[in-house]
């Protein structure tokens, strides 16, 4: 039952696939392991790809800001990846508008995206 | 018994008798009537077959018009009032066609001081009453169906979401936006950013001619769920009237650009997408 979203390196940045339903408990393992894996890593990007997510709720909505929030901490910037369209009206239904988060139509552009903060934080 | 259908006869009698010149008399009424809308020969084809189809009814006091006698009759005027529905006539029209037998029977009649052919012309005329009422209510009908079918048609055609550019789609929309329909212009436009992977879309409104707070609220989603998906949407196309409505209502548009024609639109996505547009040396 106990299922863990895996969390894989590649270069600087942190890529978090999401590929089962999403429960509060991994939700909040997720935001545990995510927060160690990026002060051991010293990431300056986390990737967020959700295109397999098809229901979202308001805590998981809220996750994505929570996530964004820890990852400023550690000076990394979060991309939300792949939402797809049920998913983006739900949220807006929810009033969810993900204001500090960024987002990208699919996995390339977001790591394009970190690509470009890093070179303009540089 | 015997007597009422001797009496029926002699009307019959007559009708069928004058059926020629009865029906050309009726022709050139509803002609005239109609002022060169329909011709002669169609008008004369369908009453030669009215008037066959009548014959045998008339006696009757076209109270039971749902009977199966006037099965025949009742399917020759529904497609007569349907073409008419299809051909822009008024149902007055339509109705009168029927309407103006009866003053060529009264001419024929005329006359006649036979009392028992006042009583059947009394019948007579309460029959083409009847038959006018139910053109009336055929037309009625045909002209739901055609309401009917232009509303599905208008569904079907809702609003295209057309890729203007790489990665650049346009959606025009056009009349009244209600909730469903901007719910399904919604999803159409964020399945199509996934599909074709556009980062900008351009919602034009020229042709919407009225906006309230709550067309504007789902415009706004729209907006902030497509930059939730990784992509921009600019408005653009916002008529002087709207603009001034829009400011009425306080309603505010906050970070999202809005264009005022497509034109620009599109010329503020291109440079967004990095791409430059050159006018070319005149040849």
């Amino acid at each position: 039952m106990d299922q863990r979203v895996p969390i894989l390196k590649i270069g600087g940045v942190l890529l978090v696939s999401i590929q089962i339903d999403l429960q509060d408990q991994s939700v909040l393992a997720l935001q545990e392991d995510l927060a160690e894996k990026i002060s051991a890593t010293g990431a300056h990007g986390v990737v967020i790809d959700i295109s397999a997510v098809e229901i979202v709720d308001s805590f998981i909505g809220r996750m994505f800001a929570t996530i964004a929030s820890i990852s400023r901490l550690f000076d990394a910037d979060t991309v939300v990846v792949g939402m797809r369209p049920a998913v983006a009206i739900t949220l807006v239904e929810l009033g969810l508008t993900l204001g500090g988060v960024r987002t990208a139509l699919d996995l390339e552009r977001g790591m394009k995206i970190l690509e470009q903060l890093r070179t303009r934080d540089a | 018994m015997t007597a009422d259908a001797e009496r029926a006869q002699t009307l019959t009698d007559l009708l069928r008798a004058n059926s020629e010149p009865l029906i050309d008399q009726w022709v050139s009424a509803v002609a005239a009537l109609l002022r060169g809308r329909s011709t002669r020969v169609e008008l004369e084809a369908d009453f030669k077959e009215f008037f066959a189809a009548l014959l045998p009814l008339v006696g009757r006091d076209g109270k039971d018009t749902g009977g199966p006698e006037f099965a025949e009759i009742r399917s020759l005027l529904e497609e007569y009032s349907r073409t008419r529905v299809r051909a822009g006539f008024t149902p007055s029209e339509t109705a009168a066609s029927v309407f103006s037998l009866k003053r060529q029977v009264f001419d024929l009649t005329e006359n006649s001081d036979d009392p028992q052919m006042f009583r059947q012309l009394m019948a007579f005329s309460g029959l083409l009453d009847a038959l006018g009422l139910l053109t009336f209510e055929f037309y009625a009908r045909a002209r739901d169906e055609i309401i009917r079918e232009q509303s599905e048609q208008l569904l079907e055609l809702t609003t295209p979401v057309v890729k203007i550019w790489e990665g650049v789609l346009a959606v025009p929309l056009v009349g009244t936006l209600d909730s469903a329909r901007t719910q399904v212009v919604m999803e159409k436009l964020l399945e199509a950013l996934v599909e074709t992977g556009s980062e900008h879309a351009i919602i034009d409104i020229t042709g919407v001619f009225a906006v309230d707070t709550q067309v504007a609220q789902h415009l706004l989603k729209t907006v902030v769920a497509a930059r939730l998906m990784g992509a921009e949407c600019i408005v653009s196309g916002i008529r002087p009237q709207i603009a001034q409505t829009i400011v009425a209502l306080g309603i505010e548009f906050g970070d999202i650009v809005t264009k005022a024609s497509l034109a620009d639109a599109l010329r503020h996505a291109l440079r967004r997408e990095g791409v430059d547009v050159v006018r070319r040396e005149a040849q």
